[in-house]
């Protein structure tokens, strides 16, 4: 607890020095938690892997090196899988496509769904009620189903993998969006802005948009640690990238049942999936301890 | 044996927990049974601190470090927690400030009433029946088993607080802590909780501190008056004594900043800020602000000093305070006399409607140029929604509002960027009209942009101009608002209506969110502008005190409807309508309270 | 109209809600499968499906209807409990999934009872005890839980008890048709961890969270200054007010638990209707994948129209202002 105490104070004897923009505050504040630093060790480490890997793979991630689910040995470090291919080389090969899938989804997701959210919560009425009983359509399917759904029709396509993850983020992130929203909108700084005729859009992105960017940026985060485990546990459904790739949710698929004889081609991606998660979700959990801490400590009224 | 006091506190200090920065510290004061003693402060005085700390309760974050709470001679601060918990709600009560907020929405009344006597081991459930429905009769609420069923949310305001006061007396407490239970509350509704508390604490003998920043209404309720300021209680003395003939320069400028019914004093507030916790300078906490400061008031915190019969300050300079006459006040400014003029806005025939609900019902008024008219009334009278539809933010309204004689638009996106530009308003709450992610440039820039297209150097020239009307520096622009005091915030947020160059400025409770200290600056700015500027000033209000200030004519609503106006004076003085004399008469005042004592 | 009114009036809006958010997400369903750009018969069947073939499946899916028709068809077999033909084993689709339901539907039950308490008490417990070392750990461990994906959890479940590590526990579940799940505890074991394990976590950070507020709100500190003893602040005063958000995530929980098994039962290879999605999807089984998702979007709806009816109950400020 003391350490909202402390922010609090701290925050009081800002007062003589021009202030430092809120963004900024929020950035500190997220940094100087100690979650945040282990959540961006664990990330920066996954990314890396996934992202300088593969000019360290020993061979080619499709190339037969030895028989399957062989053991590991000096040769094949990690051994082999169930196609007698290098585990190493394909683990390390394998990361890009969950990183690439799940973050764009995310983005696109997030993207509208804010847009959807701050729109709803700026125009109430008939406008808001319809995009968000849209929403609550939509959010009446788990994310792995809805991507299931078109998975059956349209088949195994990376753009849909992207493009239902993305759909499924939409609402989730337009209810939070929204929901932040609604008490900012209210504010007399939005009347007064709305008095003097700034546009609409002007009051959405200008005034609105920068009071919601903590809640958001926490669900960002949220979203993102979500969506790598749909993407990863699409693929490992067999929906998601198809064989001959290298991709960590792939893999665990290819040789789950090898799990008794060569346990590495499952391991390796799954220890890697995991911290990834745990890394991202640490980092989201700093920026929402750091913008809470900042409410409390600047609303210093009475 | 009895003791003189049925509460004793001896050198009270609360601290910040972890950075050991004291909220107040050194507080002592004693209360007689029977006796109601004030304890007023502005804001961050920890006023509220002392009355939670006088139950052994902190607020979480914060920690008593020291000191001694006696209740009937023994220290609660000393006992441990179980044993704390059957003084709490027994022989020390509690009635807090929002008892909306303080009932339990999930429990019915009478449950909440029997808990407090049955939790204390009070008699069987038809013996505490019976005290519940006498505590009920007490503060003259009902107590039927109808009553006693309901939930917090299907009671009004005021019978939610009676029913808190109800469950403070219902032990027989013999001390009894009440935190501003008046705010939020119209001033009839007030003036009955004070006269039941005053009633309860005087039969039962009960001793009682009554946390208020409100000092007309603690002049009026209490025998004794201690003062606080940054955490301390810089003075001490009976109430009579410590208006007229204050030892502490802190206590004479509150006590001038105060607007009187009569009108018969200027408004004079105190410049600078209260220092936050942490922030505390050394020696003398006001000595920043204080015009008797000398060298030894910034060396160390005044001792306690006797000036009287059971009157103390902490000032080394009271002699020279108290040798400066009390009436030497400045006698209030002239206002602008009344121009014959057009009539700038004239409001004619308005219903207006929230939803389904009707709050305006066919109003009428009129604003000329470089007049103030003060439109006043309880809350939920209708004022706000009025200046609303003058200034374009509410659109559900029939009936006309014309401008310089041009009927206007409902709703201002369908008035012409010139209407926008020459009608503006000022919000009640600073703490909500500015964007707390902007800084004060880019709050004032917005405006400049919008109407006149001035941004860069030309747009910072005009913003500065404006900031100097009210009084604020250049160096404002690069802060957040959350840098800023209550007043700055507010006299930035008029600084962001001027760079429009308005002429009808409409101004919503702009000084209730704020200290008295502060207020009379904001008074002082408006009437310049009024007067220099000729800009036409509508002042919405519910303190009727202000108004003689301020305002040349008055309007005063009751349920939707303008139920008198006229010149002010006229008004004030002779009042016609019956609303108008209760009004008056319930509003609390300090001059009033302190002639009845004597 | 009086029955619009009330709490009756409250549940009669709530399911017409509730209906046409169903008939939306079946609308939903049925475009996305069956009248999406393009020739679904051709996709069901592949690259190398004779002409014949694909008239034949064309003729039986009715998609040479107009789509309307087709929807229309469709939307009154099922409302009539006819939910067609699986197109993979010929079967009715209700006797494919029926059996699927009674292991889903025990599997997520048992989760759920499991998951639910043990969530509500961690978060209460953590909020009573705020900032303790039990609250920090608690936040931590959840923390990272509720992070990691189902499959990571199982599987990691799998290695460690049912393979590499100890051999505990059967790694998938081997059934027969027509036995009911509860005849396999063992096999249920790893299932309904994993899914616990999923759960739990993000129950009980959101309890906390709605557990803190109510410690801080003024009503419970009057209640302190009254002198209540704590157990009695806990339990009469802050509860009830917790009780309200503890039904929505609970509804939140088990419509989270739906999507839960798809995963899951794909991991231990437990025969619900979430392995059961993912063969028909491999298999192209659109009539089977349509009534699937209609089922569990209808769970959601359901479990949401139940939790607000709860809440309901146990706030007097919305109840009495429904009369």
């Amino acid at each position: 607890m003391t350490e909202f105490t402390a922010d609090a104070a701290a925050a009081e004897t800002l007062g003589a020095r021009p202030g430092r923009a809120p963004w900024r505050v929020l950035v500190g504040a997220t940094w100087r938690q100690g979650r945040t630093k282990v959540g961006v060790a664990i990330t920066l480490a996954i990314v890396a892997i996934a992202v300088i890997g593969p000019f360290f793979a020993p061979y080619s991630p499709t190339e037969f090196v030895a028989p399957p689910f062989s053991s590991p040995s000096s040769d094949v470090w990690f051994g082999a899988d169930n196609l007698g291919r290098d585990v190493l080389s394909r683990f390390l090969w394998g990361g890009r496509s969950v990183l690439v899938l799940s973050g764009l989804a995310t983005l696109f997701g997030f993207v509208i769904g804010a847009i959807v959210g701050l729109v709803a919560a700026y125009s109430r009425g008939k406008l808001d009620d319809l995009l968000m009983r849209t929403m609550d359509v939509v959010l009446a399917f788990p994310q792995i189903v809805f991507a299931l759904i078109l998975a059956a029709t349209v088949g195994p396509k990376l753009w849909l993998l992207v493009v239902a993850v993305a759909l499924t983020t939409v609402p989730r992130v337009a209810r939070v969006a929204r929901g932040a929203a609604v008490e900012v909108v209210e504010r007399d700084f939005v009347r007064a802005a709305d008095a003097i005729g700034v546009p609409r859009w002007r009051i959405l992105f200008g005034e609105v948009l920068p009071n919601v960017t903590g809640p958001l940026v926490v669900e960002a985060s949220l979203r993102l640690s979500f969506n790598i485990a749909v993407i990863a546990g699409l693929s490992f459904l067999g929906f998601g990238l198809q064989p001959p790739s290298a991709d960590w949710g792939l893999m665990i698929n290819e040789n789950k049942n090898g799990l008794t004889i060569q346990p590495w081609p499952v391991v390796l991606p799954v220890i890697a999936i995991g911290l990834l998660t745990i890394g991202t979700s640490l980092i989201g959990d700093g920026f929402a301890r750091a913008s809470s801490g900042i409410e409390r400590g600047g609303g210093e009224r009475g | 044996m009895t003791l003189p006091f049925a509460l004793s506190v001896e050198n009270l200090g609360v601290e910040l927990e972890g950075v050991a920065v004291d909220i107040v510290d050194d507080v002592t004061f004693q209360v007689a049974p029977g006796e109601v003693l004030g304890l007023v402060g502005e804001s961050g005085s920890g006023k509220t601190t002392v009355g939670l700390a006088v139950l052994g309760h902190t607020r979480r974050g914060a920690r008593i470090a020291r000191g001694k709470v006696r209740v009937e001679g023994a220290d609660i601060l000393a006992l441990p927690t179980h044993a704390r918990q059957r003084v709490r709600g027994r022989l020390v009560t509690y009635v807090p400030q929002d008892p909306a907020s303080a009932l339990n929405p999930a429990l019915r009344i009478g449950r909440q009433l029997d808990e407090t006597l049955s939790e204390h081991g009070f008699g069987t459930a038809a013996e505490r029946r019976e005290r519940v429905v006498e505590a009920l009769g007490e503060v003259l609420l009902p107590s039927g088993s109808d009553f006693l069923r309901r939930y917090p949310h299907q009671l009004s305001g005021g019978q939610q607080q009676r029913v808190a006061l109800a469950m403070a007396f219902a032990n027989r407490p013999r001390v009894i802590v009440l935190d501003e239970p008046t705010t939020g509350l119209d001033v009839t509704t007030q003036a009955h909780v004070l006269e039941t508390v005053r009633d309860l604490c005087a039969a039962h003998g009960v001793a009682a501190v009554y946390v208020s920043h409100d000092l007309a209404v603690v002049a009026t309720l209490a025998n004794r008056v201690a003062v606080m300021y940054g955490g301390r209680v810089v003075e001490v003395g009976q109430t009579g004594v410590l208006f007229h003939a204050a030892a502490h320069p802190y206590t004479r400028r509150l006590v001038e900043a105060i607007p009187e019914l009569s009108g018969a004093h200027a408004l004079v507030g105190i410049p600078g800020t209260a220092p936050r916790p942490g922030q505390r300078p050394q020696g003398c906490y006001f000595a920043p602000r204080c015009a008797y400061a000398q060298d030894e008031c910034l060396a160390s915190f005044p001792p306690v000093a006797a000036v009287g019969s059971g009157h103390e300050v902490r000032c080394f300079r009271h002699a020279a305070v108290l040798a400066e006459s009390v009436a030497a006040r400045p006698a209030a400014s002239a206002r602008p006399a009344i121009e014959v003029a057009d009539a700038l806005v004239a409001v004619q025939g308005v219903n207006a409607s929230h939803g389904e609900r009707q709050v305006l019902f066919d109003v009428g008024l009129v604003v000329r140029p470089g007049e103030c008219v003060a439109l006043v009334g309880e809350s939920g009278s209708g004022k706000t929604t009025l200046a609303r539809c003058i200034a374009g933010l509410h659109a559900d309204y029939a009936g006309e509002i014309a401008f310089r004689g041009t009927a206007l638009q409902p709703g201002s996106r369908s008035r012409d960027a010139e209407l926008r530009r020459t009608i503006q308003y000022v919000f009640q709450s600073p703490y909500s009209s500015l964007n707390p992610r902007k800084t004060i440039g880019q709050i004032i820039g917005q405006p400049l942009r919008l109407f006149f297209g001035a941004g860069g150097a030309d747009g910072r020239r005009r913003a500065v101009e404006a900031l100097e009307r009210v009084q604020l520096g250049p160096s404002v622009l690069d802060r957040y608002p959350h840098q800023l005091s209550g007043g700055e915030r507010q006299r930035a947020a008029i600084a962001r209506s001027l760079v429009a160059e308005p002429q009808l400025l409409v101004c919503d409770e702009v000084t209730s969110a704020l200290d008295v200290s502060v207020q009379a600056a904001i008074v002082d700015v408006l009437a310049e502008l009024q007067r220099e500027l000729r800009i036409g000033l509508l002042f919405v209000t519910h303190n009727l005190a202000l108004i003689r200030t301020i305002s040349q004519e008055v309007a005063v609503m009751s349920e939707g409807r303008i139920v008198e106006q006229g010149l002010v004076d006229i008004v004030l003085d002779d009042p016609q309508a019956a609303y108008t004399r209760k009004l008056l008469s319930d509003t609390p005042s300090l001059e009033a309270a302190l002639a009845a004592a004597g | 109209m009086r029955i619009w009114h009330g709490i009756t009036g409250f549940v009669i809006r709530r399911l017409l809600l509730g209906v046409v958010t169903l008939f939306i997400a079946s609308v939903i369903i049925f475009a996305a499968t069956q009248a999406l750009p393009g020739d679904a018969a051709r996709s069901i069947l592949g690259r190398g499906a004779t002409p014949e073939s694909l008239a034949n499946l064309r003729e039986q899916l009715g998609l040479n209807e107009p789509v309307v028709e087709q929807y229309l068809d469709w939307i009154g077999g099922v409302l009539s409990g006819d939910l067609g033909t699986s197109l993979a084993s010929s079967l009715p689709v209700t006797e494919v999934i029926g059996d699927r339901i009674v292991y889903s539907a025990f599997l997520m039950l048992l989760a759920a009872a499991i998951s639910v308490p043990l969530g509500i008490l961690l978060g209460a417990v953590s909020a009573r005890r705020r900032d303790s070392v039990f609250d920090q750990t608690t936040s931590i461990l959840t923390l990272g839980l509720a992070a990691l994906p189902e499959f990571v959890v199982g599987i990691t479940l799998a290695v460690l008890f049912a393979t590499t590590v100890f051999e505990w526990f059967p790694a998938v579940a081997v059934t027969e048709p027509g036995v009911g799940p509860w005849n396999y505890p063992m096999e249920l074991i790893l299932p309904v961890a994993t899914l616990v394990i999923a759960v739990v976590p993000y129950t009980a950070r959101i309890m906390r969270a709605s557990m803190v507020e109510v410690l801080e709100s003024d009503y419970v500190e009057m209640a302190r200054l009254k002198g209540m003893p704590e157990r009695l602040v806990l339990w009469r005063h802050a509860v009830p007010n917790g009780l309200a958000p503890t039904f929505q995530v609970t509804a939140l929980n088990l419509a989270y638990l739906a999507g839960g098994i798809v995963v899951v039962e794909a991991v231990f290879n437990y025969p619900g209707i979430g392995l059961g999605l993912v063969e028909a999807v491999a298999a192209r089984d659109m009539p089977v994948v349509q009534a699937i998702a209609l089922l569990i979007a209808a769970l959601y709806v359901l479990l949401n129209l139940l939790a607000d009816l709860a809440t309901i109950l146990v706030s007097p400020r919305l109840r009495t202002s429904l009369r």
